[in-house]
């Protein structure tokens, strides 16, 4: 019987079994960012404790960076405040920080793999909830809170329980205008929010082969939505090519050996799965979230569902989606106005995704009562898509472009929705109040979708659009 | 380990991060005075509706035991969460199901997280709803949430149960312990050590 890639990464990363029966599991890349980090560094500090393997450690800094004018210090005080305070103790502990001035600076999921740090076979903790992310390279990779930061800081290890593997194979081809967003998405509401509690998911089968690793990160980057901390993707050609010459890769012969140690790390063939479902990738349609979590979703040709439609433990919560939302069941999702538009985030905040995004608004006007927003995940793909000038095309559209950061995902920075504003948003959560105002409200889909959306005024069916587009 | 008190039940299935610890109140570099704000928005929405949210109640303030639902705790990694409400007054949280990294933060904290089968969580809200003095007690040895002549078997990762029953729910001591191991361990990882050749 073969073994899992978590299996192997597992085991290759066990330090000792810890007498509480938990493993002490050695962290190979821990990344840090100005949130989660402050506390941990101070704790740190009261302990008289220093920072075990600094060279395997990276700092950088995206959730409170306004992404308008970024003169320090920042016009909000408690941001200058978390930024100061980073520095200072990437400086004091002798850790690497992509700040602000730094070409590298990003959200933290998008810079990682861009500098080649994220490889396949390692162990990846970050303070972030989608540090699942990185599993698009084979990594397990999984987020901590700050008291686990402190942790992997003072012992570069941390305390894990066993998890189990759950295959999700997705066969067949996705239609054009149906992307990586709309895979997790319909794969987070068939199996639900809580589905994931105790499991990695391994993403496999023709469709997820044939993803770019762009794409592979957006279906990674949602796991934690479906409940599974860890979610990741065999290493493949694939992961190998895009791997080829970044910064903190290995270079020359050996690439070539890591190359091969990469496909290694893989799943065998034979391994055995604690469980597996199947995804038809080819029935697909994109997807628009019309509830408080990222499970409450409907194809955009779909009817908002109500209470009666589920089964009984689900109607409260239905029902009380819909209130919040201000969406009627039984009506077209498509249709809904929209107030804002938000193209960005560690879901979708790279190249790719902005230049599906332009492909949809390059030519078109963006409706008169949409405000949007293009935020790239990093100054390297915002300089990449400047050079292909994308951000001319969305400014001609209508929609602002901005500096690299997290944005309007969590609004922790001015980027915020007002009122009861309604956003068409690439990122990964709507719960209530997620993007600044108590009282906003959010509708989760693709990129290209939201592009639509913006141009429409009002949730949309992209594959019209790009069919016009093509024809044209 | 025994944690006995007052008890406030808070109802809801994925009660996400966010909920508990509004995104605003991340902006700062410490965790003081953040109890102040738990289920802020949640608590505004429900004085604005003419209600009153469980956490406004006089006769739940710095209750011990909070009485949750499915899938408590989902979405963010923030460990604000479980500290505004082990600064609140929370000791120990009883509910059908905890996300992940919401049970590991809690656990970090010394809060355990303990599930219970739904109609335990029915009866125990329902109880605590009708009185508010009632006290509920989580017994972590012998795995029972008790209270008011209810008495529920509670189960939890066996893992977390022994770090509490031998008070060593705050890893680091235990991480740090031998610090050789894991040097060595980080030494046998091929892309530790550069992907050196293989020796002959």
């Amino acid at each position: 019987m073969g073994s899992t890639l978590l299996g192997k990464v597992w085991d290759l990363h066990t330090v000792r079994r810890l007498p509480t029966g938990q493993t002490q599991l050695l962290v190979g890349l821990h990344l840090v960012h100005e949130v989660t980090s402050p506390q941990a560094f101070d704790m740190l500090r009261l302990r008289g404790q220093a920072v075990a393997l600094p060279d395997r450690t990276f700092a950088t800094v995206d959730h409170i960076v306004p992404t308008d004018g970024q003169a320090r210090p920042f016009a909000d005080g408690m941001a200058e405040q978390m930024m100061a305070a980073l520095e200072r103790n990437c400086r004091e502990f002798g850790v690497p920080l992509f700040g602000l001035e730094s070409d590298d600076q990003g959200i933290v999921h998008v810079i990682g793999p861009e500098l080649g740090l994220t490889q396949p076979g390692m162990t990846i903790a970050c303070g972030d909830s989608h540090t699942s992310t990185h599993g698009a390279f084979g990594a397990v990779a999984f987020g901590i809170g700050t008291s686990q930061v402190r942790d992997v800081l003072a012992s570069q290890c941390l305390a894990m329980d066993p998890l189990k593997v759950r295959r999700i194979m997705v066969s067949g081809a996705l239609e054009p205008g149906v992307y990586a967003k709309d895979v997790i998405l319909a794969i987070i509401r068939t199996l639900g929010v809580q589905g994931g509690v105790g499991f990695a998911y391994e993403y496999a089968g023709p469709v997820v082969d044939r993803m770019t690793m762009d794409e592979r990160m957006t279906l990674c980057n949602m796991s934690i939505e479906g409940g599974a901390r860890v979610g990741y993707v065999n290493p493949d050609g694939t992961t190998v090519a895009y791997l080829k010459g970044r910064r903190f890769a290995p270079a020359g012969d050996a690439f070539d050996r890591a190359a091969a140690w990469w496909r290694s790390i893989a799943s065998d063939p034979d391994a055995a799965y604690d469980d597996e479902v199947l995804v038809d990738g080819g029935g697909l349609r994109p997807m628009v979230t019309w509830g408080t979590n990222p499970g409450q979703s409907a194809a955009v040709d779909e009817r908002v569902p109500g209470p009666a439609d589920v089964a009984e433990p689900e109607r409260a919560a239905v029902a009380d989606a819909l209130a919040y939302m201000g969406l009627e069941a039984g009506r077209h999702i498509e249709g809904t106005r929209v107030d804002v538009a938000f193209i960005g985030s560690c879901t979708n905040g790279r190249l790719s995704d902005l230049q599906e995004a332009a492909r949809v608004v390059r030519g078109r006007r963006v409706a008169s009562h949409v405000r949007g927003l293009v935020v790239p995940g990093s100054k390297r793909v915002r300089d990449a898509a400047e050079r292909e000038g994308l951000h001319e095309v969305f400014r001609e559209a209508g929609l602002e472009w901005r500096q690299a950061g997290c944005s309007m995902c969590l609004a922790m920075n001015p980027d915020r929705l007002q009122g009861r504003e309604v956003c068409a948003s690439s990122s990964n959560r709507n719960f209530k109040g997620r993007q600044g105002s108590p009282t906003g409200r959010t509708l989760l889909m693709s990129p290209a979708m939201v592009a639509a959306a913006a141009v429409a005024g009002e949730v949309t069916d992209v594959r019209r659009l790009l069919r016009h587009t093509e024809g044209s | 380990m025994t944690i006995t008190g007052r008890a406030v039940a808070l109802r809801g299935e994925d009660v996400d991060t966010d909920r508990i610890m509004p995104a605003r109140f991340l902006r700062a570099v410490s965790f003081d005075g953040l109890e102040a704000h738990v289920f802020e928005d949640d608590r505004r929405a429900e004085a604005a509706a003419g209600a009153r949210h469980p956490f406004d109640d006089p006769a739940r303030a710095g209750a011990a035991v909070l009485l949750v639902n499915r899938n408590f705790g989902c979405g963010s990694s923030r460990e604000h969460a479980p500290q505004a409400l082990a600064r609140w007054g929370v000791r120990a949280i009883v509910g059908e199901s905890f996300a992940e990294i919401f049970f590991s933060n809690a656990t970090a904290l010394g809060v355990p997280c303990v599930s219970v089968r739904p109609d335990a969580v029915r009866d125990l809200m329902a109880l605590v709803e009708r009185d508010a003095a009632a006290i509920v007690s989580v017994d972590l040895e012998g795995l029972t949430v008790r209270g008011g002549g209810i008495d529920a078997v509670c189960t939890m990762p066996a893992a977390a149960r022994g770090a509490f029953l031998a008070g060593t729910w705050d890893a680091t001591a235990l991480l740090t312990a031998d610090f050789d191991a894991v040097r060595a361990a980080a030494a046998r990882l091929p892309y530790v050590s550069g992907f050196r050749p293989a020796r002959a």
